[in-house]
């Protein structure tokens, strides 16, 4: 019974539409699809995309462990509403975001202006901009998933490698991060995820010049703002496709440190 | 290795956890720390084991002063409450762990390891778990394993800290004299924190008594249950009718009992210590107390449970009592603590006068 409402579930908001994603492209028949995946356009975009994606989720982590880290183990004013604050990007309007993000990074914002003076670095309006608009993103992930994890590790472990010789840095290294290992794995995933559909905030901060900051998800509304419907389905049935190959991927080494663990 | 321990205080706060404490352990001594929760036991051997510090005195570990030390540079093998294993280590790996964390000059060889976590494995009885994860282990299990692991370190001075806790009544004796007889045979001086006075009574050499932060009394099981030091160490061990009387003109005045003398104490409040044992109860015409319930002993005889207006009290009977029929107790044998402190070992029967 619970089985058949949750596939009938599954089948209305995830299969339906998917299948018709995967069905789509192919009005265009084979060649048209390949042709318009080898595109040197659509080639960059996706690359960019995915690469930014997978850049930012490695960066949100160890952010994320940093944050979740301060939030659990330490005691200080604002500590609520720091812990609150990680939550903003999962509820601000993303265009919200890259907009100020935008402010912030262009060559006469705050940030921007002493980054391009002092090191000569451009980041809005790059693909640095982009990978700073997906750290956003996917930062709340990664520390989400590490925290509750942390908050359950019992101190005396760590206590346990004190008495037994290690240093601080041995117990971190091999006590506290392998425990915290599939939690940040599945940070990593949902980070990675989350990222490689951000759309709003992106925008905004890439420039978005094609072959150099046009992001695919960017470069399927540009085929269908010129009506071309499926070869912005051919683009987004490839993004599916390497998501689900790289999600399946992390899911596999997740469960492989949980057994670990386990 | 001797421990040793100078007027160590710990504070949390407005709250002392510990005060002017001092205790000493001879070498290959098994001692206990037997307190209830909150008296500061746990504080104690934390600040042996190098996990928190003293506000004020000394840490005596082989005659240096380790009172600033920290827990990685003691040597010290600690047993946590709950075993505190590495999750998602092997058993292997646990044992293995202190040898791996030391500087490379003084670590030994991966042959060594092997043999060495092998020799503890063989100690503590479980070979074949060596490639098992923490969680596919029974309690015992673990607990053996936190003792290998602890003994890896080749400790002189082994802390356990509520190290049965875990573990169900039927394995808890067993392993409690497994854990004495590997304490004997490896030549260690232990220490081991509990709430559980039989256990500290079975295990320990001697017995510090601890209540709020102080240690009330230190000695050996036999001595503490026959010369309880004060009222709280008497009613602290073993099982014990505690009643509250009056001395007066040399006699202690028990409501609801009756009398008991003559005695050496000043007149004024007192307390007395009996055990079951030593409360023989008869069935009586009248009186103030009555039976609340009656079974037979596995020791023989009867146990009772009788009710006075003011206590529930357990003593024994040669013969079967029914339950709601009045009784009278004479008391054989009590520890009486006088309203000054001071303290007296009653015992004559044919002095004891049952009220009624």
């Amino acid at each position: 019974m619970s089985l058949g409402l949750a596939l009938i579930w599954l089948g209305l908001i995830v299969i339906i539409p998917l299948g018709a994603l995967a069905l789509k492209p192919w009005e265009l028949g084979p060649g048209g699809v390949v042709e318009v995946l080898l595109e040197g356009r659509t080639l960059a975009a996706l690359r960019l995309s995915f690469g930014a994606a997978l850049l930012a989720a490695g960066l949100a982590v160890p952010l994320g462990l940093l944050f979740a880290w301060v939030v659990v183990r330490y005691r200080f004013p604002g500590r609520r509403l720091l812990d609150a604050a990680v939550d903003l990007p999962f509820a601000l309007p993303t265009a919200v975001a890259g907009l100020a993000l935008t402010a912030l990074f262009a060559p006469n914002g705050w940030l921007g202006a002493p980054l391009e003076a002092w090191f000569g670095w451009k980041v809005a309006f790059t693909p640095a901009g982009i990978v700073v608009a997906l750290v956003f993103v996917a930062l709340p992930f990664a520390a989400r998933t590490v925290e509750p994890v942390l908050r359950d590790l019992p101190p005396d472990m760590e206590e346990a490698a004190a008495t037994l010789g290690a240093t601080r840095a041995q117990a971190l290294w091999r006590v506290v991060l392998p425990s915290l290992l599939p939690a940040m794995v599945t940070g990593f995933a949902l980070g990675f995820a989350r990222a490689v559909g951000e759309y709003g905030s992106v925008i905004f901060i890439a420039g978005n010049m094609p072959m150099v900051s046009e992001i695919a998800p960017l470069l399927i509304l540009v085929k269908l703002e010129q009506f071309d419907y499926a070869a912005a389905a051919a683009v987004g049935l490839a993004m599916l496709l390497l998501s689900f190959v790289i999600l399946l991927a992390l899911n596999l080494l997740q469960r492989r440190l949980r057994r670990a663990a386990a | 290795m001797t421990v040793e321990l100078r007027g160590v205080t710990r504070r949390f706060g407005d709250i002392a956890a510990l005060q002017d404490v001092t205790l000493a352990a001879a070498p290959g001594e098994f001692l206990a720390l037997l307190g209830p929760s909150g008296s500061g036991k746990t504080t104690l051997l934390r600040i042996l084991a190098g996990l928190d510090f003293p506000d004020e005195g000394e840490v005596l570990i082989a005659g240096r002063d380790v009172a600033r030390v920290p827990a990685r540079e003691r040597g010290v093998g600690v047993v946590l409450q709950h075993y505190a294993l590495f999750r998602h280590m092997t058993v292997f790996e646990n044992v293995a762990f202190g040898l791996r964390v030391r500087p490379r000059r003084t670590r030994p060889s991966e042959d060594e390891i092997m043999r060495r976590v092998g020799r503890l494995l063989d100690l503590v009885q479980i070979p074949e778990l060596s490639e098992r994860w923490p969680d596919q282990l029974s309690g015992g299990q673990r607990q053996r394993v936190a003792l290998a692991r602890a003994l890896a370190i080749e400790p002189p001075l082994l802390l356990l800290d509520e190290p049965f806790a875990a573990l169900d009544a039927l394995v808890r004796k067993e392993v409690r004299r497994w854990v004495r007889g590997l304490h004997d045979r490896v030549g260690l001086t232990s220490v081991l924190v509990t709430h559980d006075q039989e256990e500290a009574m079975e295990m320990a050499d001697r017995v510090a008594v601890m209540d709020q932060g102080r240690i009330v009394q230190c000695a050996e099981p036999d001595e503490l249950l026959a010369q309880p030091a004060s009222p709280f160490v008497a009613g602290f061990l073993g099982e014990t009718n505690r009643l509250r009387g009056e001395v007066r003109a040399g006699w202690l005045h028990l409501p609801g009992i009756g009398r008991a003398g003559p005695l050496d104490l000043a007149d004024g409040e007192a307390e007395a210590f009996v055990r079951p044992g030593d409360l023989q109860v008869r069935a009586a015409t009248e009186g103030a107390a009555r039976v609340r319930a009656c079974r037979p002993s596995p020791a023989g005889g009867n146990r009772v449970l009788l009710e006075t207006d003011s206590a529930l009290l357990e003593g024994v009977s040669p013969e079967r009592l029914d339950r709601g029929s009045p009784c009278e107790a004479v008391i054989a044998a009590a520890i009486v603590f006088g309203a000054n402190g001071d303290r007296v070992l009653f015992s004559a029967v044919q002095n004891t006068v049952p009220a009624g």
